[in-house]
């Protein structure tokens, strides 16, 4: 009997704690899904993620390699016709990637 | 609740233009990452991911056109920054806009600032509508004429021509700063600026680009104890010796460059004394400040945090006057919201000429407006339904739980990808522009 009541009075206190602090109720399901998430939160780790934020790349050669995929994705289908160059013959130099994409304008200045 | 903010009682926003594309499939470049009108309200400015920047113009009032004020339509457009690569560091410079600022017009040109997270550059838009004719040594094409046939000598003259509007970077500001910049403003004596990234914020003299005075570092010599960083700063609207900027944990620094060289010691730090009880993991995330902004009058300044925006009066710096909730029912859902990362979007806020009333974003396209006279508060989309010329544009409520009326909409059918982090206001009229992932739309008030 008297471990009801005590039961439900506990039960109370948690209702009242999630009535009181929804962000506590979230503090804990987060807590539930990530049990190592760190102690310190808004510390160093967060703040060193913000500061280094970009993409990283292996070297230049890596980020140009990079750059020349996104670009021939972008370019007209007029490229994708193109025959790959296998090195079997001389390339002209209409077979060659153009080196650099014409800029496309914002949509807003349509 | 009746649109009432922002002016009169008469007072309705409609929707006046929208600029971009509809489809569905938004290219990242396309995203808008600034707006911000110029000094008069003539010009509209915008920047985005890919490094552009389109200027819009606002139409001379026509006598037909009585209905409504004038459209903005496109002026110039150009690419502000390219992508770069940073060789120490092997990481990417990205292309997009992180700020735009105009320089108040003082000759027939205009001025802008635009930065991404490194370089900052100064355009100089002019205008270009005649040409000369008539020269001696070289005909209209352009080619040289054979001297030796050239007889008599005349006088080159200036005809009209249509008109050009020619975009040029007149300088450009480099290589000060190690983290990314966050912040530019324009000082009240039209002579220097100030350009802040996480941890340290840069004085410039806007003619000289090879230096700059740096006047704010809180870099630790320990990396390892960093605690805060910048995230935004502005210069004082009328006193050139002023500026603020805010950090991730909610706080606000006032300096006076007149004190010292190096501002690190602040002249007056703003914070509002948080309840130790209701500390939360979330706690720091959420008052992280994203953007600060001063009055018209520079009285007051006001930020905004990842639930509200709030009003300081400059001479109280134990907590704000005002406090607005933007979207307090995303409160219990945090943890999701930590998941998505969406509670670390950054919103920015702006008040509007007479500083009566503050706008800023929200989820799902919303974006929200309070009066700070009468208290009304109201929330308004940026949607493409609702876009017919002139069309009022209805209020918007967001339901918390239980039941759910006809209109509303429940906190888990927002769309927490339509988010309308930039929003401007015109400087003297009930004109708003608001920027809508890659669309940007232009809402004015009904003249009644």
């Amino acid at each position: 009997m008297s471990g009801g009541v005590e039961a439900s009075t506990e039960e109370q206190q948690e209702m009242q704690d999630a009535v009181v602090s929804p962000e506590k109720t979230e503090e804990a399901k987060l807590k539930a899904r990530y049990p190592h998430l760190g102690t310190k939160p808004g510390g160093s780790d967060l703040l060193r993620k913000r500061l280094q934020k970009g993409q990283k790349y292996f070297d230049s050669g890596d980020y140009n390699m990079a750059k020349a995929k996104m670009k021939n994705k972008q370019l007209p289908t007029a490229a994708a016709e193109k025959t790959e160059i296998t090195g079997d013959h001389i390339p002209t130099p209409q077979d060659l990637p153009q080196r650099k994409q014409s800029l496309v304008a914002s949509k807003l200045a349509v | 609740m009746m649109a009432g903010v922002g002016g009169g009682n008469d007072f309705q926003w409609c929707f006046s233009q929208v600029k971009g594309a509809i489809d569905e499939d938004v290219a990242e470049a396309d995203i808008i990452s600034t707006v911000e009108f110029n000094c008069s309200g003539e010009l509209l400015a915008t920047g985005d991911k890919g490094g552009r920047v389109v200027i819009f113009q606002r139409e001379q009032e026509s006598k037909n056109r009585l209905l409504s004020r004038g459209e903005y339509n496109v002026y110039s457009t150009f690419q502000s920054h390219e992508p770069e690569f940073d060789y120490l560091k092997s990481l990417e410079i990205e292309e997009k806009i992180n700020k735009i600022r105009w320089l108040p017009q003082q000759n027939a040109a205009h001025f802008l600032l635009s930065a991404n997270d490194k370089t900052i550059k100064l355009w100089k838009i002019s205008e270009r509508d005649k040409r000369a004719e008539g020269y001696n040594l070289k005909d209209e094409d352009g080619r040289l004429r054979d001297q030796f046939r050239i007889t008599t000598l005349r006088v080159p003259v200036l005809m009209p021509m249509d008109l050009m509007v020619e975009a040029s970077p007149r300088r450009i500001f480099a290589n000060a700063h190690t983290y990314h910049i966050n912040s530019i403003s324009v000082n009240s004596d039209y002579e220097t600026y100030l350009s802040a990234d996480d941890l340290r914020i840069n004085l410039w003299h806007l003619e000289i680009t090879d230096r700059s005075f740096n006047i704010v570092d809180i870099k630790p010599a320990n990396m390892e104890e960093l605690t805060e960083v910048i995230t935004a700063a502005e210069c004082h609207p009328h006193q050139c010796n002023v500026f603020v900027y805010s950090s991730s944990k909610g706080t606000i620094r006032l300096c006076d460059t007149r004190a010292a060289a190096l501002c690190d010691r602040h002249s007056k730090f703003f914070e509002e004394p948080e309840d130790p009880s209701s500390r939360s993991f979330f706690s720091e995330i959420i008052s992280s400040i994203s953007d600060v902004k001063f009055s018209h009058s520079g009285r007051y300044m006001m930020t905004r945090d990842y639930l509200s925006v709030k009003v300081w009066d400059l001479n109280m710096e134990n907590r704000p006057v005002e406090t607005y909730q933007v979207h307090e029912y995303l409160r219990s859902k945090l943890c999701s919201l930590y998941e998505n990362d969406c509670i670390f979007d950054k919103f920015e806020c702006c008040w509007n000429g007479s500083d009566s009333a503050i706008m800023t974003g929200s989820y799902n396209n919303f974006f929200r407006m309070f009066d700070r006279n009468t208290r009304r508060d109201i929330t308004l989309e940026a949607s493409r339904e609702n876009s017919k010329p002139r069309a009022m544009l209805k209020p918007r409520k967001v339901c918390t739980g239980g039941k759910r009326k006809k209109d509303e909409i429940s906190v888990d059918s927002l769309d927490f990808n339509k988010k309308i982090l930039h929003t401007a206001w015109h400087p003297k009229e009930n004109v708003i522009a608001v920027a809508a992932t890659n669309n940007l739309y232009i809402f004015q008030d009904k003249i009644n």
